[in-house]
């Protein structure tokens, strides 16, 4: 299902039957079948989005080398590795946040659905709508209220809705993101008067107001206790099946419990960062191929 | 341990606060000293120039009283003072340069942090600051001999167009006139022209204030916003103009005061006229500070006395006006990065 090229060491993942490892854990996630289906996984909606000798630079530093990864449709894709190694940089480029930083620049290319995102004609906050973006730090617009911040979306893309079609899309925003029975009554409060974890779930309601296709998420639950942690997963088994997910962490039992598909990134002394090894992820748990995967997810360095 | 009530043995020392050294390092207690001194010493400034004024402001008092701010004449050989018009005409050309400074103010500040390329910005920056830097005579020179022409032309085009606005009208004078030469002396020397060149020079202060503002704006909220899918204007609306209104306050509240203070160049634009008026186009108005420096070197006692009145309520005028726009910028979240 995972096409996997030129980097290396990766093995060719194969559909292996459940060996019950760590992933066992999933909740059942909801049937979609009923749903307008998309061309390459009839069963989940959400686009595929597939890297293809990805390098990155901060002025002449280089910081990523030829990363190639596709996440499909229907999976959570984990990226795990050490500090430094690039996965937010990669992650910034999946949805063209990368080139907000002045000196920054890229190669290779970005497929949304089989369309370059890079390529003249796109346009960037279309790219950028249909690909949000969760980040590590809460980011609720703190001047308005829980309801507004989930509608912000619309009106920065100039989505225009009734009043009624606001309301029912508020909610089922919020209770997709896992947060409308804690705030439907207090929707008019503003949204940095929620808690730390209840602000990452807004904000991951306000992505999901814009109706993307994919959801990238760059260490959510790192600033969250055990509990909020955990509603988040819950959130992401949940929405699998709507949005492609991306979601970088440096918790193994998170990637391991989240996701289908997970990719190590890692960058050796001196050189740029790179994926040494992707596969799905109950090999990547139970047999990893590199000795380098294997240290790491047993902690042994990073 | 006596004890009346039923409840047991409730011991009867209770819990005091105990006494706690600071033990603040010498260094720091000289600095507090040396910063207790200069805050004091500002504030004995302050209060000493306000004393100073009023003192010397008596003579007019003991003339006048209250009738003083219901005069609106300022009749040297009858010695009928008051500070009516001079502080209308204050407000006036405050409020001229406010309304045109601003909204160039604002789009110059949102420019600079939000569109500019980063080479351009510096360069944008440093040009900003210079025109701060320009002295005001060379604004006044500047409004008067290269811009009042035009300012005449357009005050006439304002007039012909929005005249049935009671400040935008010049009564006796006929906009659609073919004697443009012999109407023209109607149009200047007025509020609206000593405004912008007021607002020449409060446009710079302004956009200082507010840039600095502006480019404190959280950066992880401006990312959400581009991750929304936003345009940087949806950034403008959504994440900067929430968080920078305070500086917006703050700037326009800092021009005001300059604006309210300006003297030169005013003095050297408008034709001192001292009926109560609010029409900004037509020749002729009057401000405090303008008068004080045409009136200063030629006065009597009384006459002197008067003018330290004037400058006393424009002194009060301005600190009232500074104290507003510090207590609404305190109160919003980036008001802590605004001083003014
Ligand atoms: N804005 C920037 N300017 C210059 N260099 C940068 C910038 N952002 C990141 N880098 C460099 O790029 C490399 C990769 O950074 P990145 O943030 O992608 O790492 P990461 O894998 O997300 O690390 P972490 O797990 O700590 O978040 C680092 O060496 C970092 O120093
Ligand atoms: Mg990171």
């Amino acid at each position: 299902m995972h096409s996997n090229e030129s980097s290396g060491t990766a093995d060719d993942p194969s559909p292996a039957p459940a060996a019950g490892t760590a992933t066992a854990v999933l909740p059942e996630v909801p049937d979609v079948t009923a749903v307008q289906p998309k061309a390459e996984a009839p069963d989940a909606l959400g686009a595929k989005l597939e890297a293809d000798r990805v390098s990155a630079w901060f002025g002449d530093h280089k910081v990523l080398e030829r990363v190639s990864l596709t996440m499909e449709p229907g999976s959570v894709t984990a990226l795990i590795g050490p500090s430094g190694c690039g996965k937010s940089t990669f992650l910034r480029i999946l949805n063209r946040m990368h080139e907000l930083v002045p000196s920054a620049a890229l190669a290779g290319e970005v497929r949304l659905d089989g369309t370059d995102i890079y390529a003249p004609g796109q346009r960037v906050t279309e790219t950028r709508r249909r690909i949000g973006m969760v980040f590590q730090k809460p980011n609720p617009f703190p001047a308005m209220s829980i309801d507004e911040n989930v509608t912000a979306g619309l009106k920065l893309t100039g989505g225009r809705r009734r009043r009624d079609e606001r309301q029912e899309l508020v909610e089922r925003c919020l209770t997709k993101a896992g947060l409308w029975r804690e705030v439907k009554d207090r929707l008019s409060q503003p949204g940095s008067s929620l808690s730390g974890g209840q602000q990452q779930r807004l904000c991951i309601a306000r992505s999901l107001a814009v109706q993307p296709d994919v959801l990238l998420m760059d260490e959510p639950c790192s600033a969250l206790d055990p509990t909020s942690t955990r509603r988040i997963e819950e959130t992401i088994a949940e929405l699998r099946n709507e949005v492609t997910i991306v979601i970088v962490t440096h918790n193994m039992q998170q990637a391991a419990r989240v996701s289908q598909y997970c990719a190590f990134f890692l960058a050796e002394e001196g050189s740029p960062g790179s994926v040494v090894e992707q596969a799905d992820t109950e090999t990547m748990f139970g047999s990893p191929s590199d000795p380098r995967t294997s240290d790491y997810i047993h902690g042994r360095f990073g | 341990m006596t004890n009346a009530k039923p409840v047991g043995t409730a011991t009867v020392d209770v819990d005091t606060p105990r006494a706690i050294d600071p033990g603040l390092p010498v260094a720091d207690r000289v600095f507090r000293g040396g910063a207790r001194a200069v805050g004091l010493l500002v504030l004995a400034i302050m209060a000493s120039i306000g004393v100073f004024m009023f003192s010397e402001s008596g003579i007019a008092f003991d003339e006048f009283g209250w009738s003083f701010f219901t005069e609106h004449r300022w009749a040297l050989e009858t010695n009928q003072l008051g500070v009516l018009s001079l502080l209308v005409g204050t407000v006036t050309v405050a409020a001229v340069a406010i309304a045109i400074a601003v909204p160039f103010a604002l789009t110059t500040a949102l420019f600079i942090t939000e569109y500019a390329p980063l080479r351009a910005r510096r360069t944008l920056i440093a040009l900003v600051d210079l025109m701060a830097a320009v002295p005001s005579v060379v604004y006044g020179l500047v409004g008067l001999i290269l811009f009042q022409p035009y300012l005449a032309d357009i005050a006439r085009w304002i007039h012909d167009f929005f005249g049935w606005i009671a400040i935008l009208d010049v009564p006796g004078a006929d906009p659609d006139t073919t004697n443009w030469n012999n109407t023209a002396h109607q149009y200047t020397s007025s509020a609206f022209i000593a405004g912008v060149a007021v607002a020449l020079m409060v446009m710079p202060v302004c956009a200082a204030v507010m840039r600095e503002v502006f480019s404190q704006a959280p950066a992880g909220e401006r990312e959400a916003a581009l991750a929304l899918g936003g345009t940087r204007w949806g950034v403008i609306r959504s994440v900067v103009l929430p968080f920078g209104r305070s500086g917006i306050v703050g700037g326009t509240m800092l021009g005001l005061g300059r604006a309210l203070g300006e003297t030169i160049a005013i003095a050297l634009i408008i034709v001192p006229a001292f009926d109560v008026k609010l029409r900004i186009l037509e020749n002729g108005t009057i401000t405090i500070a303008s008068q004080i420096i045409l009136r200063f070197g030629e006065s009597s006692p009384l006459q002197l006395s008067a003018l330290m009145f004037a400058g006393l309520v424009l002194f009060v005028f301005t600190l009232i006006v500074n104290t507003i726009a510090a207590a609404v910028v305190s109160r919003s979240r980036s008001g802590a990065a605004t001083e003014i």
